[in-house]
C-alpha cells in the first residue's frame, strides 16, 4: 500500500529529516509512529499525504508515485482543521461538496465517483450518525467540545470513503476517557473499512495500543527503518492485558536506548 | 474550550430566542435615546427662540412634507452613490485582498504603497478626483470607493493571511486544490472581514459624500442642505435635509450590522 523508497527530505536550511529512509506499509496494516517532538512524525505523514514532496527518492501509494493530495487518502490533524464559520453538518459535506465542485477529474476526485446532492446527504448523515453527533449538525464548532469537534473531523474524513488514513497526534488534545473511546471507536470504523492506518503519536500508550506495527523515529536524520511488531486487536480489554504493558515498556526502553545520543550535544529539532 | 452554549435559530419548543429578546431590549434602549435627544433639541429650540434653531417638531413635519417633492429625489441620489460605492468598493477590494493575503511576496511588493496611501484622508482628494472625472456621478461615487477600497482591502487582506493552516491543510487533503480553497475557505472566512470594514467606513463614506455633493451637482442630499441654508435660508429645510442624511448613514449601518449579525453567527460561539 505504502512504499517510502530511499526518501530524503530536509527542510530549508536545516539538516536532512530522512535520509535515504524506506518503509513499506501492507494494505490493511495499522501502523503508529512513534517518536519525541522534532523527530519528524509530522514530516513524513505530510509526505504521505502529498502536502511535502521529498528532495529525493520516491512516495508511492497504492501503486501510484505521490506528487500532490491523493483523493483517497484521508488526513486527520490534532486540530481538527474544522471551518469555525460552518456548522457541522456543513463541515462533515465538505470533502463531498468539493467533489462535487470538481467532478470525477482523476486528479482532485476518483475517476469512479460521482456524487450529487442526494448521495452528499445521505452520507453526511450516515456518518454524523456513526460518530454520534447527528444532534451537533446545526451546531458551530465553537459550540461543542474538542472530542465531539474530533468526531466531526473523523465523519468528515471517512465520508470521502479513503481507503488510507493518516492520522498526526489525532487524540492529543483530548482528555483521557474521550481519548480512550475515540481510540476504540476509530479503530471499529477503520477495521470495518478495512482502512490502512498510519497514526502519528508522542505517547507510548496510544502507539502501543492503536499500532499492531510500531516505527519508531529519532532525532533526524532518520535512515534506518526500526519497527516493532504489536500484534493485537484493540479494543478495551487489551488495555489491561500483559502484552500492551510488554509493548509499553518495550517502547519505552527503545526510546530510551536514544536519549542519551541526543542528550551528547546533537541538534534536536 | 467552550462547551455548548446557544440554542439554534429555529427552536422546536417555541419559546422566544434569546437572541431576539437582546435585539428587542436593545431597539428599545435606542427608541428612548433617540427620544431625549430630541426633548433636549425641543429644549433648547424652545429657550433660544431663533430661527436657525427650528424645533424637531418643524424639522421633521418639513421632512415628512419635503420628502415627497424634492427632498426624496436628492435622498434618493445620494443613496444611489453610497449603494453603488459600496457595490463597487466590495467588488474590487475583496478580491484583491484575498491575493494578497495568499501570497506574501506580491504583499511585500505592494504593502508600502498601501501603507502610504490607507492613512491619507480621502476627502483632500475631492477637488482633484473632480478635476479629473468633471460633473455627474463618477466622482462622487469614485472618492466614496476609494474610502470603502482601503478599509475592506487591508481587513480582508488580514483575515486571509490569518486562517489557520490546519485548516488549509486539512481541506487541501479533502481533495482541494487552489480554485476550491478559494470557494470553501478564503472567500467564506473573508465575509466577516467585508462586513466589519464597510460598517467601520460607512459613516466616513456618508461624510464624505457629502462634501463631494457640495460640488458640481445639482443633485443630492450635501447639494439640498447647502442651497437650503446659505442660499435660500429656509432652515426648516436645511434640517430636514440633515435629519434625511443622518437617517442614510445610520440606516446603510444598522443594515450592514444587521447582515453582519445573521451571516457572522458562528462568531458569538
Amino acid at each position: 500500500m505504502i512504499e517510502l523508497i530511499d526518501v530524503s527530505f530536509a527542510y530549508p536550511q536545516q539538516p536532512p529529516v530522512f535520509d535515504s529512509f524506506s518503509w513499506d506499509v501492507e494494505a490493511g496494516e495499522i501502523w503508529s509512529v512513534l517518536g519525541p517532538s522534532g523527530c519528524g512524525k509530522s514530516t513524513l505523514l505530510l509526505l504521505l499525504a502529498g502536502l511535502l514532496r521529498p528532495q529525493s527518492g520516491q512516495v508511492v501509494i497504492a501503486g501510484e508515485r505521490i506528487v500532490r493530495p491523493r483523493p483517497r487518502t484521508g488526513l486527520i490533524l490534532q486540530e481538527y482543521g474544522l471551518m469555525p464559520w460552518a456548522t457541522v453538518y456543513d463541515n462533515v459535506a465538505l470533502g463531498l461538496r468539493i467533489r462535487r465542485f470538481y467532478g470525477p477529474d482523476g486528479r482532485h476526485v476518483p475517476q469512479d465517483e460521482h456524487i450529487d446532492q442526494a448521495e452528499t446527504r445521505a452520507r453526511v448523515d450516515r456518518w454524523l450518525a456513526r460518530l454520534d453527533i447527528a444532534e451537533l449538525a446545526s451546531k458551530y464548532p465553537g459550540q461543542i467540545s474538542g472530542g465531539q469537534r474530533q468526531r466531526a473531523a473523523i465523519a468528515r474524513t471517512l465520508a470521502l470513503q479513503p481507503d488510507l488514513l493518516l492520522m498526526d497526534e489525532p487524540f492529543s488534545s483530548l482528555d483521557a476517557p474521550t481519548r480512550e473511546s475515540l481510540q476504540v471507536l476509530t479503530l471499529k470504523l477503520c477495521a470495518e473499512a478495512g482502512l490502512t492506518v498510519v497514526l502519528v503519536t508522542h505517547n507510548i500508550e496510544e502507539a502501543a495500543f492503536v499500532g499492531q506495527k510500531v516505527l519508531l523515529l529519532h532525532a533526524p536524520p532518520n535512515r534506518q527503518t526500526r519497527m516493532i511488531d504489536n500484534p493485537h486487536t484493540a479494543n478495551e480489554s487489551y488495555r489491561s492485558s500483559g502484552a500492551y504493558q510488554q509493548t509499553c515498556a518495550l517502547l519505552r526502553q527503545r526510546i530510551d536506548e536514544d536519549t542519551p545520543r541526543q542528550s551528547r550535544g546533537e541538534t534536536v529539532l | 474550550m467552550t462547551q455548548s452554549v446557544n440554542q439554534p435559530a429555529e427552536r422546536a419548543d417555541g419559546t422566544a430566542d434569546p437572541r431576539d429578546e437582546t435585539a428587542r431590549s436593545r431597539g428599545l434602549s435606542l427608541l428612548l435615546a433617540a427620544l431625549i435627544l430630541l426633548l433636549v433639541w425641543e429644549f433648547v429650540a424652545l429657550t433660544v427662540q431663533i430661527p436657525i434653531l427650528p424645533t424637531p417638531w418643524a424639522a421633521l413635519s418639513t421632512l415628512v412634507r419635503e420628502l415627497g417633492r424634492d427632498l426624496g429625489r436628492h435622498f434618493l441620489a445620494s443613496l444611489l452613490r453610497v449603494v453603488a460605492s459600496i457595490t463597487l468598493a466590495v467588488a474590487l477590494a475583496t478580491p484583491a485582498g484575498l491575493v494578497l493575503g495568499q501570497s506574501q511576496r506580491l504583499n511585500r511588493l505592494l504593502s508600502p504603497f498601501i501603507y502610504l496611501l490607507y492613512p491619507i484622508p480621502k476627502v483632500v482628494l475631492v477637488p482633484i478626483v473632480l478635476l479629473f472625472l468633471g460633473v455627474g456621478n463618477a466622482p462622487k461615487i469614485v472618492i466614496v470607493t476609494m474610502i470603502l477600497f482601503f478599509q475592506i482591502l487591508v481587513l480582508v487582506r488580514d483575515s486571509a493571511a490569518n486562517i489557520q493552516p490546519e485548516i488549509l491543510t486539512s481541506v487541501r487533503s479533502l481533495g482541494a486544490g487552489r480554485r476550491a480553497l478559494f470557494r470553501f475557505v478564503y472567500l467564506p472566512a473573508s465575509v466577516p472581514a467585508v462586513l466589519t470594514a464597510v460598517r467601520q467606513s460607512i459613516g466616513t463614506a456618508v461624510a464624505v459624500l457629502y462634501i463631494a455633493e457640495l460640488f458640481a451637482t445639482q443633485y443630492g442630499l450635501g447639494y439640498y442642505i447647502y442651497i437650503q441654508g446659505s442660499t435660500l435660508f429656509d432652515y426648516p429645510k436645511m434640517y430636514a435635509g440633515v435629519i434625511a442624511m443622518s437617517v442614510l448613514g445610520l440606516g446603510l449601518y444598522f443594515v450592514v450590522d444587521a447582515v453582519e449579525r445573521r451571516a457572522c453567527r458562528w462568531m458569538e460561539a
